[in-house]
């Protein structure tokens, strides 16, 4: 691993349980995820992988337990709260804006940071023309980043799988998050695009120093880029530590290879 | 000649008074997946709160100048539909985030009477008029060419303006505003919109808005053409097939869309019509609906429907 610092922890989970009716998804989770690492996420089917991280993001409220991001506590937040902290996400299954070209999807990450009027924007006045220029020059950067310049004005919808995926990255990025939550960013790629993907994700993390919490289902990828893991099963936590140790602990193995093993 | 140029005119400017109806229509739909049953409703309800406006305004304040008490009347009209769009926002669409397309075209099916109903309780049901001063005398164009000339109204050609007009702000708003393209988000994926920081409900309340001016500016213009009544609200039916036309997503769709049935139903009431005895005006723009929806079901201009598999 490169030398990058650590710092301190920057978002904490603690006791987390969420019941949809009498399905218990999410039992009693903690862990934390400290300043510029790259924290995993993994497990089988149905371990509760995305319901933590919808948990994180807002979209679910837990049934029990809080979570704590740069100090502060909460209890129930909503997506939009979330956004505005500086955690950012993507989707398991693409949610990018079909209809609009790549350069306005990315574009639109940046809605938050766009401060000037309407009317000023409409009309292309004076402040508001520069600020649209600033912005995107930052798109432009991301793009440059994510090497996908050939596609800037193509309908999102008209791309392939894998460049969607870094789309949705972008998009993501474009917020400038101190926190990007990725839920599978490599599901369903090619060993050649999962490769790239896994450079974007090194590279965000070293060069931006964006502290990232990743679900992932392919094992050696994951071990490969991150610094430390959670193991979910069927909801429960089963282990948590540095690559190494996870993939010695007796509970992760049994879970991942059956109880034969 | 003339008389096809004429009747071919005056097509147009019924197809461009449809293509407003439409507008309103593709403009809901577009950012939140909601057919807007009401939009007819809007109009009447737009249409009704002008004209009484226009007329409560000079007598409480006592303006006498029309061109001041209709501006007043227009914003005042303006402010209605806002708070409207609000109420629609806070007491109906909140509660159905996420559900299935036809629960919300039941809803706004049920915000249609109750606006028909309201709008005549709070403005009465009499026929009203909005006269906003444009000229109602004919004028004769292309006199060198045709004998006689070809006989165009005044009023029809400055409300081809003002829709024109208000159409090109429509789309300098969508394609070049962050907020225009938090619509486009908003209506692509909303969870995705949400993730990027992105306020659902005061979107839905800025496009219901937009909507509202729209049926707004339909409506004076349709009430200054034929006067406020209850039949205004029937309007939004003779946009449905401009809608399915056009596209429902195509903001150019539903103009185009709605020229091409406005000068369809014209010509062929005036040249196929003396075969069959007449009528066709009525049932034209709903055949050539069916044959789009059998042939293009996406509509001139609107999204292909593409599913991987």
């Amino acid at each position: 691993m490169s030398t990058k610092k650590i710092g301190d922890v920057i978002l904490d989970v603690k006791n987390i349980s969420l019941r949809f009716g009498g399905v218990k998804a999410l039992t009693d989770i903690s862990f934390n995820v400290r300043e510029h690492e790259i924290r995993s996420i993994i497990g089988p089917n149905g371990a509760g992988k995305s319901s933590m991280l919808n948990c994180i993001n807002g979209v679910y409220t837990p049934s029990e337990g809080s979570i704590t991001f740069r100090g502060k506590t909460f209890d129930h937040m909503n997506s939009r709260q979330v956004a505005e902290m500086g955690v950012a996400r993507t989707f398991q299954n693409l949610a990018l804006f079909k209809g609009m070209s790549v350069l306005d999807n990315i574009m639109s990450g940046r809605n938050l940071k766009i401060k000037s009027n309407l009317l000023l924007q409409a009309l292309r006045i004076g402040p508001a023309e520069r600020e649209e220029i600033r912005h995107r020059e930052f798109v432009e950067r991301i793009i440059d980043f994510l090497e996908i310049q050939a596609f800037r004005k193509t309908p999102v919808g008209q791309l392939p799988y894998g460049l969607q995926k870094r789309v949705d990255l972008g998009r993501a990025l474009a917020m400038e998050p101190q926190v990007l939550l990725l839920d599978e960013p490599m599901a369903g790629m090619n060993v050649e695009e999962k490769q790239d993907m896994c450079r974007f994700i090194l590279d965000v993390n070293d060069e931006f120093g964006t502290t990232i919490v990743l679900i992932e289902h392919d094992m050696g990828v994951v071990m490969d880029i991150s610094d430390r893991v959670v193991v979910l099963d069927y909801g429960k936590k089963i282990g948590d530590g540095a690559p190494d140790e996870v993939r010695n602990n007796e509970d992760v193995i049994r879970a991942y290879l059956g109880a034969g093993h | 000649m003339a008389f096809f140029l004429e009747t071919l005119i005056g097509g147009l400017m019924a197809g461009m008074l449809y293509s407003l109806v439409a507008l309103g229509f593709v403009l809901i739909y577009k950012a939140s997946g909601v057919f807007n049953f009401a939009q007819g409703a809007m109009v009447l309800f737009a249409a009704l709160a002008m004209a009484r406006f226009a007329e409560w305004i000079p007598a409480w304040t006592g303006i006498d100048n029309a061109i001041v008490a209709n501006l007043l009347a227009f914003v005042a009209a303006g402010v209605v539909m806002f708070l409207v769009a609000w109420a629609i926002e806070f007491l109906v669409l909140r509660h159905l985030v996420n559900q299935e397309g036809a629960t919300l075209l039941m809803a706004t099916l049920g915000i249609t009477y109750f606006m028909e109903g309201l709008g005549q309780s709070l403005f009465g049901s009499d026929v009203y008029k909005i006269d906003v001063g444009m000229p109602k005398d004919p004028m004769f164009a292309l006199e060198s060419i045709f004998q006689g000339g070809i006989l165009i109204n005044k009023e029809d050609v400055i409300a081809a303006a003002i829709a024109a007009a208000l159409v090109a702000a429509l789309s300098v708003f969508f394609q070049k505003t962050a907020t225009g393209r938090a619509l486009r988000a908003v209506a692509d994926d909303h969870q995705a919109a949400q993730s990027i920081g992105i306020p659902l409900n005061r979107i839905w309340v800025i496009v219901w808005c937009v909507a509202g001016v729209v049926a707004l500016v339909a409506g004076m213009i349709w009430g200054s053409k034929l006067g406020v009544q209850f039949s205004l609200a029937t309007v939004a039916l003779r946009a449905l097939p401009v809608v399915i036309l056009g596209g429902l997503t195509s903001v150019p769709g539903a103009i185009i869309g709605g020229l091409i049935i406005g000068v369809g139903e014209k010509l062929s009431e005036v040249y196929l019509g003396p075969f069959v005895g007449g009528g066709i005006e009525i049932w034209f723009a709903y055949v050539l609906a069916l044959v789009f929806l059998l042939f293009r079901p996406q509509g001139l201009f609107g999204e292909k429907i593409i599913d991987r598999v």
